[in-house]
């Protein structure tokens, strides 16, 4: 008996189809994701990391579309599930929290009133039994004097305590898997140290698996136990995240940490990775980083496979790894 | 701009102050409408909605220094920059420009004042006109202020564009037709078009991704070293801050919280907000970090507590936190905290 992870996503593909093109979105990513383990999906913008969250979850919208792969969710494909099916696990068992919570909230209804509907929506229980599990999910998420805040509009909440009843509703059913996209870019250093320890604590009580998807590497490192590094649609790096930020072998994972001003000298020229990212309808042949990669040669223009380059778990999508320890004192 | 032989000041409180705040304050007052003052005449008592976005800060801006101004949303830290910036007139207290008030300058040294100190913001979208082309963005300011003779801004806007880092082949070109970052390049061409001595940043990295927002503090170390420029650089970003400045101030509520240089500041913090601050900015070399995080939210500047702004959040809070505010003071040379614990030690 082989053990089945959470989630595990093999090859997907998402693409969509534009006039001026197939814009491959996502394209070939693969990851698991365990019990009670939080995987960081980091990337730039347009990297394909919330699409892959969206794809998931079965929210792609056209003119996009799932054309490959398979997201294995305790074993069943998601990506072939009837819509109806996929429906009744959407919010039950994988739930989504986006960094805008106004994405989740409905601004004219009650708080109660949307909890209680995602609870009875998937279990058969009584109003008052549902009410009173809203009251404690509201609770367990830092929300203080919760009994009267359900009855509150999402307007009469701050940015930070928004967050926070988005992340509840996700929690309402005690999912198995939450995938999280940016939750705390927008709030502030303290809120979001006080979203980030709920969310930890939660993942440790409830053993729900997460993907935290982020642009900050900074994020990741205090809370994900893996990390894949995304870039044009594809994962270039991924693996135990002491592994790929203490020594990272693909260059432009490389670039990233070298471009994050915590980490450098104070005053220090921070490495720049030159250029921007591709449009992903005028990709490179080949290593899609090629172009902005000062490692590159003529090799690089046939694609790389992933490739294990370290155990425990380490693979890189690179002909030339890097490597050798990065330093993150000052 | 006589300076521009000399080698770089070194960076020591001995540099004359360029631009300094001295008890500057700034309320906004929220318009009493028709029905509130109906309300009002009927003796009603509505409360008027001031807003105290900044309260009596004294802050100085010291030739060839990179100041960094720290705050999480709604401190007041633009609301200042902008005042440093002379966009927003203060409501009380003085901002003096090379050791002149500024408001007794007379028409052409208040111009010459107002146009060293330039401003970018975070938002290059929201902040370059969206019908403009490049050139006439970064060239329309200085020829309208007799800088640069009409016949040669064209090699004036070549030349700042050179130094930002932008093709000048792309001067004719609009806003959009241009990438995020480097739109925010534009922003800096334009500031830099009218010679100026100190440029207010505004959050002028937040919207970047990293890689470019790498490229962009690096323009602006570079544009230091070569022009000597002096820069308050307000971000709620503590690793961006900590990387630029050569002096930090935290803000909280409208007020500084503490002062000093940004190695000592960041490497031994006295204020509690700073401490909280500090040691929940998640970093790459922490993992599996546990946070502890400070409770509560932070107060509405609508109703702020009395006291100390900090102290229904401060784990140290006393009694006379409560009831009295603790005054910016000088706890070791060049390092100013506003905090009564450190009166009790």
């Amino acid at each position: 008996m082989t053990h089945i992870p959470t989630l595990a996503v093999e090859g997907l593909q998402t693409w969509f189809h534009t006039k001026a093109g197939v814009l491959k979105a996502v394209n070939g990513v693969s990851f698991e994701v365990d019990r009670g383990k939080v995987l960081g999906l980091v990337g730039e913008s347009g990297s394909g990391k919330t699409v892959t969250g969206f794809s998931i979850i079965g929210l792609v919208d056209p003119p996009g579309r799932v054309e490959g792969g398979r997201i294995l969710f305790n074993g069943t494909d998601l990506a072939r599930l009837p819509a109806e099916e996929l429906r009744q696990l959407r919010g039950a068992r994988i739930a989504m929290i986006f960094q805008d919570p106004m994405m989740t909230l409905n601004p004219v209804l009650r708080i109660d009133t949307q909890m209680i509907e995602a609870i009875r929506t998937h279990s058969n229980v009584s109003y008052k039994k549902a009410r009173s599990q809203a009251r404690d999910a509201l609770g367990q998420v830092g929300i203080p004097s919760p009994d009267e805040r359900l009855a509150a509009y999402p307007h009469q909440f701050s940015g930070g305590m928004r967050q926070r009843v988005a992340i509840a509703i996700a929690l309402l059913n005690k999912p198995d898997l939450i995938i999280a996209d940016e939750p705390t870019t927008a709030l502030d250093v303290t809120i979001q140290a006080q979203i980030l320890f709920e969310v930890q604590k939660l993942c440790r009580q409830t053993g729900t698996a997460l993907i935290w998807i982020t642009h900050d590497l900074s994020v990741v490192a205090a809370i994900a136990d893996e990390v894949c590094v995304m870039y044009a649609g594809r994962i270039v790096e991924q693996g135990v995240i002491d592994e790929v930020l203490d020594r990272p072998t693909h260059p432009y994972t490389q670039g990233l940490i070298g471009s994050v001003p915590g980490h450098n000298r104070p005053g220090s020229p921070l490495q720049q990775i030159p250029g921007v990212m591709p449009s992903l309808l005028t990709l490179p042949k080949g290593c899609s980083f090629r172009l902005r990669c000062r490692y590159a040669d003529s090799a690089c223009q046939v694609e790389p496979e992933m490739h294990v380059v370290a155990n425990p778990y380490h693979a890189t999508k690179c002909w030339h790894p890097l490597s050798g320890e990065v330093s993150h004192g000052i | 701009m006589a300076s521009e032989s000399t080698p770089p000041a070194r960076r020591e409180s001995v540099a004359a102050p360029l631009i300094e705040l001295a008890g500057v304050s700034r309320r906004f007052e929220k318009k009493r409408d028709i029905a509130v003052k109906i309300a009002g005449a009927l003796g009603l008592g509505v409360q008027e909605e001031i807003v105290q976005a900044v309260d009596q800060v004294d802050l100085v801006v010291r030739e060839g220094e990179v100041v960094g101004l720290v705050g999480e949303s709604g401190c007041g830290k633009s609301t200042l920059g902008r005042m440093a910036a002379g966009i927003l007139p203060p409501s009380e207290g003085h901002i003096y420009y090379r050791e002149r008030d500024i408001s007794s300058l007379d028409k052409a040294e208040a111009r010459a004042a107002a146009l060293a100190v330039q401003m970018i913001f975070q938002d290059p979208f929201g902040s370059l006109n969206p019908r403009m082309r490049v050139k006439n963005i970064i060239g329309g300011a200085p020829v309208h202020h007799g800088l640069v003779r009409r016949s040669e801004v064209s090699r004036h806007v070549d030349d700042v564009m050179q130094r930002v880092g932008l093709d000048p082949a792309y001067k004719r070109r609009f806003p959009h037709q241009f990438s995020g970052g480097q739109r925010q390049r534009v922003g800096i061409a334009r500031a830099l078009a009218v010679n100026p001595r100190l440029i207010v940043c505004d959050e002028a990295v937040a919207a970047l991704d990293v890689s470019i927002q790498a490229q962009i503090l690096n323009l602006f170390m570079k544009l230091r070293r070569d022009l000597d420029l002096t820069y308050l650089f307000i971000s709620h970003d503590l690793s961006v801050v900590q990387h630029l400045s050569d002096r930090v101030a935290i803000m909280y509520l409208g007020r500084i919280v503490e002062e000093g240089p940004a190695a000592e500041l960041f490497a031994e913090p006295n204020h509690p907000y700073t401490i909280a601050l500090l040691k929940e900015v998640p970093r790459l070399d922490v993992r599996r970090q546990e946070f502890a995080p400070i409770k509560g939210e932070i107060p509405s500047a609508l109703n702020p507590p009395s006291g100390c702004h900090f102290h229904p959040r401060c784990p140290h809070a006393t009694p006379k936190c409560r009831t009295e505010t603790p005054e910016l003071k000088e706890i070791a040379p060049g390092r100013r905290s506003a905090c009564h614990l450190n009166a009790e030690l």
